[in-house]
């Protein structure tokens, strides 16, 4: 007797044909979908806010009246964010990331810093916003100045530049090392010389991309106090300021309807610089894209 | 000039500076990496001290069982933080609801299905959208999404669970697709081959085989959505309103743990109040509840990667 | 066949040669034993290695005579985990001294690796890197030192004009002997060749066994390798390793016209391995 029968086999066939069908159909239209809520997303932002854009919304401060409010405040601010944010972070990020892959040995405290990075990476925005408002706005008595929202984005996106640096410093061929070692090199030599300028690229992408994750962040900011209305620009890292999301933030949160416009406006300037600085990183991995 | 080079070396003067830095160096990268460890360490500690001072003035008890929230009536303040409890997780429900099908049928679809041009085309795009700032969502939220609701469903509030529930299960779509998608793949291919060779259809593999075999991968990426949608802060803070309620309302103004403090930082709670020191308290339950789902994604993911 | 008889032969091998007898020697290895971990990979090394020679190490893979390269100038240690004991003499001094720095020693000790393993940087930069690392920041002397080594390694006329090329712009062979001119840079001792050839085709194999016959009046090479017949043709001493242990160390032309050991002759006769 035979357990299969070929008749049957190919009548049922038909079946799990179609059910395969429906199936790979449904899989592409929930894709679709995820696609589809990006381009609404993107399309009503630019329609809304495109034809508030014009150079004096660039240089005009905010105002109370939606005609008149500009952007210069939250786009100079954000730049002073990011003067802070980018050495601060890549210096301790890429410090780390060095330290644990060149000098740790690897045993329970490297796991535990590993560990403790990883669930770092995991803690809400908001709670950060918390340290930042004990630690560095009262504590220290940094205020709500650039140094203390610098200080706390920084430490937000420190778990990101140390993984990414890792992986960077992880994918620089071991017979460099060697190669240099064997030169009679110190190990801090062949660091400076070899490891960090191999790696430098996927140092400087991963950077790039969590300073953009830091650009966009709002809620720390708002829970260390930064305030929305300035018309003046920060003369040092000292000064207090504002930034590109509490800016938009504000705008979003006013009942006039003409506001929504003004904060679309702000949200198309902020996707530009995040454009702006995903292309670098983009740029930056192709032209250093090197094959060892 | 045979020895010429090595008696330069030899006569070279940075050898003593040289053995000064190679001991110095790990000392201050040490440090340096010891940050992240204290962050943790100041997290905790700045959580820990602001909530125990803050239960020096609301019992304890009264917090975490009580189910008025009310802090900033003058007369009877009530901190029962269940309100936002139950905020928070309508909103987490409504977003995993969109999220979980759409992420992980997305997965699927790139895993199983989709041809590499379709999948370098459309990987990149979930990560735009992965990299969307939220405030930018919570602005979509409250001026898009929550209007189309509302010409269907009249009696949606302007403030409201469900839009920014939506808007917070399409920000996590690509976390959810995109680590599923690493679960789903790394899935031996000999193993795939094997079913497919049988006679069994892609849906077959999928389903019997890919998503079985990548089931602690795919779970843990729906945790680590859940841990995201409970932090979210900037959505719910523009679209949910600032209404704490103990009930089952959707379609009304709510607020979560995390859009309090959003108001309370906003507004002026002086230094030293009651009010300013129950954020504290807030966002240590908020730290507690994100870090449980942290911790337990983790154990799964390790879980799948022992497996394979 | 006891292992006292072994070490008699060894020893016997050792003390004849007697043209030799003129020569220093550079390397004098005394009872190393080297452990990773559990596993024993050196046992009881006595080697002597001498001045201005190839000295050849021959063996299966997995037999250590990577592992014995690697100690001579302590790269082994990079592996975590690894164990050594005896003395190895380089010069007269022990290298496992706490005092005898790494970077002092392989300042004197070049290496060159199986892959070639040039510096994602230009030509002129690779050759300039061991100089630069040891002090040497005069542009006029590295410069002299840069055109000096590449001659050396038999490649000037090839890359002169493309100093300042990315060495990942050459060939294989190329990028083997870039790497062997930056170790002549620092102007070294002895060079240790970990199977330089085995990644390279027929001819620029040929080209770097030349050279290696050129570099001998003026360094001492140990190299590594797993093709006898490289032995047979580039080596003066030829040592043959099997399971951690030197079975027989004696001059090229004995091992393999006359071998000793019966594993030797099977070995190169091309019975197992």
């Amino acid at each position: 007797m035979r357990y299969i029968e070929q008749e049957k086999v190919v009548r049922r066939m038909n079946g799990r044909m179609i059910v395969n069908r429906i199936f790979q159909g449904l899989f592409m239209f929930a894709t679709a979908l995820a696609l589809l809520a990006l381009v609404i997303l993107l399309y009503r932002i630019v329609s809304q806010g495109a034809g508030h854009l014009s150079l004096d919304f660039l240089i005009n401060f905010a105002s109370r009246f939606p005609a008149e409010a500009g952007i210069k405040a939250a786009l100079v601010g954000s730049i002073w964010l990011m003067a802070v944010v980018a050495p601060t972070s890549m210096i301790l990020g890429v410090g780390s990331a060095v330290y644990l892959e060149e000098y740790a040995k690897k045993g329970r405290i490297t796991s535990f810093i590993q560990m403790n990075i990883a669930n770092l990476a995991g803690v809400p925005s908001v709670v950060f916003g918390l340290l930042g408002l004990t630690i560095f706005v009262r504590t220290l008595a940094l205020g709500n100045s650039v140094l203390a929202a610098g200080f706390t984005m920084s430490l937000l996106i420190l778990p990101v530049i140390i993984v990414a640096a890792q992986e960077a410093i992880r994918s620089v061929p071991g017979e460099l090392r060697d190669a240099s070692y064997a030169m009679g090199a110190t190990r801090w030599q062949t660091i400076v010389r070899i490891i960090l300028p191999a790696a430098i690229a996927g140092i400087l992408t991963g950077s790039i991309l969590a300073l953009s994750r830091a650009i966009g962040e709002t809620a720390p900011l708002i829970v260390i106090g930064i305030p929305v209305i300035i018309q003046f620009l920060p003369a040092g890292v000292m000064d207090t300021f504002t930034a590109l999301p509490m800016q938009i933030y504000d705008w979003s949160s006013r009942p006039q309807a003409e506001f929504q416009t003004v904060a679309a406006a702000g949200i198309i300037v902020l996707m530009v610089v995040l454009l702006f600085m995903n292309s670098v990183a983009v740029f930056i991995r192709n032209k250093f894209d090197k094959s060892y | 000039m045979r020895t010429s080079v090595q008696e330069m070396i030899a006569k070279s003067k940075d050898k003593k500076s040289k053995k000064i830095i190679e001991k110095l160096i790990p000392v201050l990268l040490f440090l340096i990496a010891s940050v992240s460890v204290l962050t943790t360490i100041g997290i905790i500690l700045t959580l820990i001290i602001e909530t125990l001072t803050f239960f020096t003035r609301v019992p304890f008890t009264d917090f975490i069982f009580g189910t008025t929230w009310l802090p900033f009536s003058n007369t009877e303040a009530r901190f029962g933080i269940w309100p936002l409890i139950i905020g928070t997780l309508k909103i987490t429900g409504i977003a995993i609801i969109v999220a979980v099908p759409i992420g992980i049928s997305a997965a699927i679809y790139l895993s199983e299905y989709a041809s590499d041009n379709v999948r370098r085309v459309v990987k990149p795009v979930l990560e735009v959208l992965a990299g969307i700032p939220t405030i930018v969502y919570g602005f979509f939220a409250l001026t898009f999404v929550t209007p189309v609701l509302q010409s269907f469903f009249p009696e949606i509030k302007i403030f409201n669970a469900i839009s920014p529930g939506i808007v917070v299960g399409i920000m996590i779509i690509p976390m959810i697709a995109s680590l599923s998608e690493d679960a789903m793949s790394s899935v031996p291919k000999s193993i795939r081959d094997g079913a497919l060779a049988m006679g069994s259809t892609k849906f077959e593999v999928a389903w019997k085989i890919t998503v079985p075999a990548a089931l602690s991968g795919i779970i843990a990426s729906v945790v680590l959505g859940l841990s995201r949608a409970i932090g979210e802060t900037m959505i719910v803070s523009l679209a949910a309103g600032s209404t704490p309620k103990f009930d089952g309302d959707f379609t009304g103004s709510i607020q979560t743990m995390t859009a309090y403090i959003v108001q309370v930082s906003k507004g002026d709670a002086g230094y030293g109040t009651t009010i300013y020191y129950s954020i504290y308290a807030v966002g240590f339950t908020l730290f507690l509840f994100t870090m449980a789902m942290n911790i337990l994604a983790g154990y799964m993911s390790k879980r799948f990667r022992e497996e394979y | 066949m006891n292992t006292a008889t072994i070490k008699t032969k060894i020893n016997v091998a050792k003390s004849i040669p007697t043209e030799q007898a003129v020569k220093e020697s550079v390397y004098s290895t005394r009872q190393l034993n080297l452990w990773y971990g559990n596993n024993h990979a050196l046992k009881n090394i006595d080697l002597e290695i001498e001045e201005n020679e190839v000295t050849a190490i021959i063996g299966p893979s997995g037999c250590g005579k990577s592992t014995y390269l690697k100690t001579l100038n302590r790269m082994v240690e990079l592996v975590p985990s690894v164990k050594t004991s005896g003395e190895i003499h380089y010069r007269g001094r022990n290298i496992f001294d706490a005092n005898y720095g790494v970077e002092e020693l392989r300042t004197r000790v070049g290496m060159v690796f199986q892959k070639p393993n040039p510096f994602p940087k230009s030509i002129y930069d690779n050759i300039a890197y061991g100089p630069r690392i040891h002090g040497i920041k005069n542009r006029k002397i590295l410069d002299e030192i840069v055109e000096k080594s590449l001659r050396g390694a038999a490649i000037w006329d090839e890359v002169k004009d493309r100093l300042n090329e990315n060495a990942y712009g050459i060939s294989g062979g190329q990028q083997q002997r870039i790497c062997i001119a930056r170790t002549l840079a620092i102007e070294p001792d002895v060079i240790l060749m970990d199977e330089p050839t085995s990644a390279l085709d027929p001819i620029s194999t040929l080209k770097i066994e030349e050279l290696v016959q050129e570099l001998k009046e003026q360094y001492s090479i140990i190299i590594v390798t797993h093709n006898m017949q490289q032995a047979a043709r580039i080596s003066d001493k030829t040592a043959f390793f099997l399971n951690g242990e030197v079975i027989e160390y004696d001059r090229t032309d004995t091992i393999f016209s006359n071998p000793a050991d019966k594993r030797t002759e099977d070995y190169i006769s091309g019975r197992f391995g």
